[in-house]
């Protein structure tokens, strides 16, 4: 059964090429507060600009955001950005960083963060797929559908580049195909907003 | 079996392995973080043809070679020269002047691996003009990967990379003054080798061994759970000068360790810390 509001812990969310713009496009549909962490795997260049994707989503879409470091606790409320060039690793409520070779090309690697994540927490996860090209990160949402998470994949015809949300459709293993504005509402109603 | 009793099982067969492991041959490797441990366990398991933690125990237990295998599996990272430009760049704009104070140098690269790191700090420091007076002891747990470092040969295609990454750490000559062709590959100046001690050591059991003006462990103890952090951030501070440097990956810090008050801050953004005195 996969979870339900109130029974989320954690929100992972992977993209690649088209993903930054896509991943904001879904924060500010999610109303502030969030109710659990969220952690943003995307696929960047080792020089992008350190605190440019934190300030875009502090400014556009109103939720706190860090870059993670070694042995960062994930916190409710923030969305956690792994760092280029750095593998996350989800360990219960914390991430440890990694630099061991790059998975499908890519460091970080959406599969790690998605798999550890679905070990560490086997119930309570949900896993976004949005934009980008390769693989990275079917096999992660494969993962987290075994460990019985919530899966979630951009709708490939409206995504910048379809190739990663389309291999993890393909695997079988994604609950719900949905436009960027469907997937940030379904998390607003299971994460977001004011207590109720 | 639900996916959570195989996951208890699975921990209970890791356990058993570390500890076996460390019994029997001394390497303890019990705190490192589990995830990334847990992927590099099974990564041997399946070149070993096995099926389970539990035959790789067996199989490590009874084979040294096997268990020589798998301590290149715990140990090898895959780095790089001038590795983050931006930190040789502040080392070399914050670090080097309170280095030219001294007469003599003794600098600790812990976690050294296979040397590029060694290198690119003894290329910079001979452009400084510091490298005569210097002594690297380069260390790492692993014999095997320090028999490469000392080689010093990397692959002609990363020559490239490296020449950018130099460049952009402020490198004032020409990268390739530093290497030549030979033994199929590009082999660093070995002259940079003479004032570098490649030796054996371990963080995790292994005690100090000199006093420092500079500690570089730099990607090394991401691989260990904080407790072992901690640790090792004390067997630094015990192994610095007063206002020895303290050199760590640009996303590693000390705001976590209970001994963050003995340092002070001199690049926030590439941590490097400098020991106060007592």
């Amino acid at each position: 059964m996969t979870p339900r509001e109130g029974e989320v812990g954690l929100v992972a969310i992977g993209g690649s090429w088209g993903g930054v713009d896509a991943s904001v496009r879904v924060l500010r549909e999610i109303p502030a507060p969030l109710h659990v962490p969220v952690l943003l795997v995307l696929h960047r260049s080792r020089t992008s600009e350190r605190s440019l994707l934190e300030r875009v989503i502090e400014r556009d879409c109103g939720h706190p955001a860090r870059e993670l470091g070694d042995k960062d606790e994930l916190t409710a409320g923030t969305v956690h950005i792994a760092p280029p060039d750095y593998h996350v690793l989800v360990e219960g409520g914390s991430v440890s960083l990694s630099v061991d070779d790059p998975v499908n090309h890519s460091r970080p690697s959406v599969d790690l963060a998605f798999e550890t994540a679905a070990e560490s927490h086997v119930e309570g996860l949900v896993a976004v797929l949005l934009s980008g090209l390769g693989r990275d990160g079917a096999v992660g949402i494969a993962a987290v559908h075994a460990r019985g998470g919530l899966t979630m994949a951009q709708d490939p015809d409206e995504a910048e580049r379809p190739d990663m949300p389309l291999a993890a459709i393909e695997t079988g293993c994604v609950h719900e195909v949905a436009t960027l504005a469907r997937i940030g509402a379904r998390l607003g109603e299971l994460v977001g907003g004011p207590p109720r | 079996m639900s996916g959570r009793e195989e996951a208890d099982r699975e921990a209970t067969e890791i356990s058993l392995l570390l500890e076996g492991v460390h019994q029997h041959y001394g390497f303890d490797f019990r705190q490192y973080a589990r995830a990334s441990l847990r992927r590099r366990l099974w990564r041997r398991v399946y070149a070993e043809n096995l099926r389970t933690i539990s035959g790789l125990q067996e199989l490590v237990l009874h084979d040294r070679a096997a268990m020589e295998r798998l301590l290149l599996d715990m140990s090898i990272s895959v780095t790089s020269m001038f590795r983050d430009p931006g930190f040789f760049a502040a080392f070399r704009q914050h670090v080097v002047p309170v280095l030219r104070t001294y007469p003599f140098l003794r600098i600790w690269n812990a976690g050294c691996s296979t040397g590029e790191e060694t290198y690119s700090l003894a290329i910079l420091l001979r452009e400084v003009g510091l490298y005569d007076r210097t002594r690297i002891y380069a260390t790492d747990i692993n014999e095997s990967v320090l028999v490469s470092a000392a080689e010093g040969i990397y692959p002609v295609a990363k020559m490239q990379e490296y020449t950018e990454n130099y460049l952009a750490a402020g490198g004032t000559r020409s990268f390739s003054d530093y290497y030549r062709a030979a033994y199929g590959g590009a082999q660093i100046d070995r002259s940079l080798r003479d004032n570098v001690v490649f030796a054996a050591h371990n963080l995790v059991s292994d005690r100090s061994f000199n006093e420092f003006h500079v500690i570089i462990c730099r990607n090394v103890m991401i691989y260990f759970d904080r407790a072992l952090q901690d640790r090792v951030h004390e067997l630094f501070l015990e192994s610095l000068s007063p206002f020895g440097v303290l050199a760590l990956g640009r996303k590693e810090t000390l705001a976590h360790s209970p001994h963050t008050a003995r340092f002070d801050v001199v690049d926030e953004h590439e941590r490097i810390y400098r020991k106060r005195p007592s």
